[in-house]
Order: structure tokens, then C-alpha cells, then sequence
């Protein structure tokens, strides 16, 4: 932990940390918007036990999403120079988005 | 070497070109090490910029699904062909969207560290050309389908 003259001293002045951390919470909001509208679909559609497996699949792939965002954003928050982001992160992001557009295919079919 | 081929010649070189680029992007994916291991660490609001590009082509994406998901929730007076027709192209848009971030995020992250120039692509202009197509539809299909159908 830095402390706070130490922190304020190597603060960037352009504030790109925090820039990316809060579009780390933009695009987590829209990952719940989207998990959200499928749940409520799947459950809406047929609540039988088929709906139900779709709407845990839902909530899998919003906590991967979560679970993704809420590192990167721990990373950016704690270091005044923070480390790129590690590929695997923009790959589960990205699956996690296929996987949405997956069951919304499956849905529409 | 390559580039300049690309450039000085067509068509045919260029494409080529660009699916040499992609595959080898492609394997970047999955050896994450090895974007590492080339050229120097760029400058890290760079690498927090095209970061943020990545998140903002994300946000597109689910835009996009999110679109598809309510095609097909809030337009039932359409024929099932129109509906899955439309929510069906969204939603490869939004597949189509997702991907094209992760790829070109590694692109970007090479080009940087390697200094060489940043990738251009007119995917943008794709996606926009596609989106305001769709839109079009919906418009039509809105105003005409739906009275058809009452």
C-alpha cells in the first residue's frame, strides 16, 4: 500500500486508471443488461426445469463476466502504473459475450 | 517487407496479407506469452487506451445481443422468418463485434510494442452500414408488418 502524499505524487494527471476502471464497470453493467433480458426470457418462456438450466447458465456467464472485471479493476485501482491487461482476461470477456449471443440464438430457434 | 507488397500491388496480395495477419493474431490468443515477448513495453496509457477501445467494442457487442434478445421479445406481431431473421442478424453482429475486439485489441497491442503503425480496418464502417440496414428493415417491417398483421 502507497500512502496518500506518495499516491497523490504518482498520480497520473490524465486519470487513465480510473478511465479504464470505470469502463470495466460500463461494460459490466451491459454484460447484466443483457444477462438479465436472457434470464427473464428463459424463465419467462418455459419455467420448467429447461428454463431453469438456462437461467443458471445466465447467471455462470454473468459471474465469469464479474469475476473478470472485478480483478482488472482491483489490478488498475492498486498500482499508479498498472500492467497491461492479461489476454486471458479479453478472452473471457469475450466468450462470455458469445456465450450471451449463443443462448440468444437458442432461444430464437 | 510484406506491407510494402500490400500495399504497391491489389487486391490479391493484400487479402493474403490480411489473412497471414489474422492467423497470426489468431495464434496470439491462445500463446499469450508470446505478445509479451516481442518489442518493448509500450507507454502504459497506451496499453489502458486500447484497453478501453477493447471495452468500448464489448459494450457494442452486448449492445448488439442485447438488441437481438429484444427483437425477439418485443416485436411478436412479426412472422416468425422476419423476427428470427433480424434478432439472428444482431446477434451474429454481436459475435461478429466480440471477436473483432479481442483481435484487434491484440493487434494493437503488438503494433505498439513492435512501433510500427496501429492496424486500420473498415470494419466500422461495416458494422455501421449493417446497423443502419437493419434499422431500415425494422422501420419498414414496424410500420407495414405490423399492420398486416392485425
Amino acid at each position: 500500500m502507497t500512502g496518500p502524499a506518495e499516491a497523490v505524487q504518482e498520480r497520473d494527471p490524465g486519470l487513465q486508471p480510473e478511465r479504464t476502471r470505470l469502463a470495466w464497470r460500463r461494460t459490466t453493467l451491459a454484460c447484466t443488461v443483457v444477462a438479465v433480458l436472457a434470464a427473464k426470457q428463459a424463465v419467462h418462456d418455459e419455467t420448467g426445469p429447461a428454463g431453469l438450466i438456462a437461467a443458471a447458465l445466465c447467471l455462470l456467464v454473468w459471474l465469469g463476466f464479474l469475476r473478470v472485471a472485478h480483478h482488472r479493476i482491483r489490478t488498475l485501482g492498486g498500482a499508479p502504473r498498472p500492467a497491461p491487461m492479461p489476454v486471458r482476461a479479453a478472452l473471457t470477456a469475450t466468450l462470455c459475450t458469445i456465450a450471451l449471443a449463443a443462448f440468444a440464438v437458442a432461444i430464437v430457434v | 517487407m510484406l506491407r510494402s507488397v500490400g500495399a504497391a500491388t491489389g487486391n490479391r496480395a493484400g487479402r493474403v496479407r490480411r489473412v497471414t495477419e489474422f492467423v497470426r493474431g489468431l495464434r496470439l490468443w491462445f500463446a499469450p506469452q508470446r505478445v509479451r515477448e516481442e518489442g518493448e513495453t509500450p507507454d502504459y496509457r497506451f496499453s489502458l487506451a486500447n484497453e478501453r477501445t477493447f471495452l468500448a467494442w464489448i459494450r457494442t457487442a452486448l449492445a448488439l445481443i442485447g438488441g437481438g434478445f429484444a427483437v425477439d421479445q418485443f416485436l411478436p406481431g412479426l412472422a416468425w422468418g422476419v423476427r428470427a431473421g433480424m434478432a439472428l442478424g444482431l446477434l451474429a453482429a454481436g459475435v461478429l463485434c466480440a471477436l473483432r475486439a479481442v483481435n484487434h485489441w491484440v493487434r494493437c497491442e503488438r503494433a505498439m510494442r513492435r512501433g510500427e503503425d496501429l492496424p486500420v480496418t473498415r470494419f466500422p464502417t461495416v458494422l455501421s452500414l449493417v446497423v443502419a440496414v437493419v434499422a431500415v428493415v425494422m422501420v419498414v417491417v414496424v410500420l407495414f408488418g405490423w399492420e398486416g398483421g392485425r
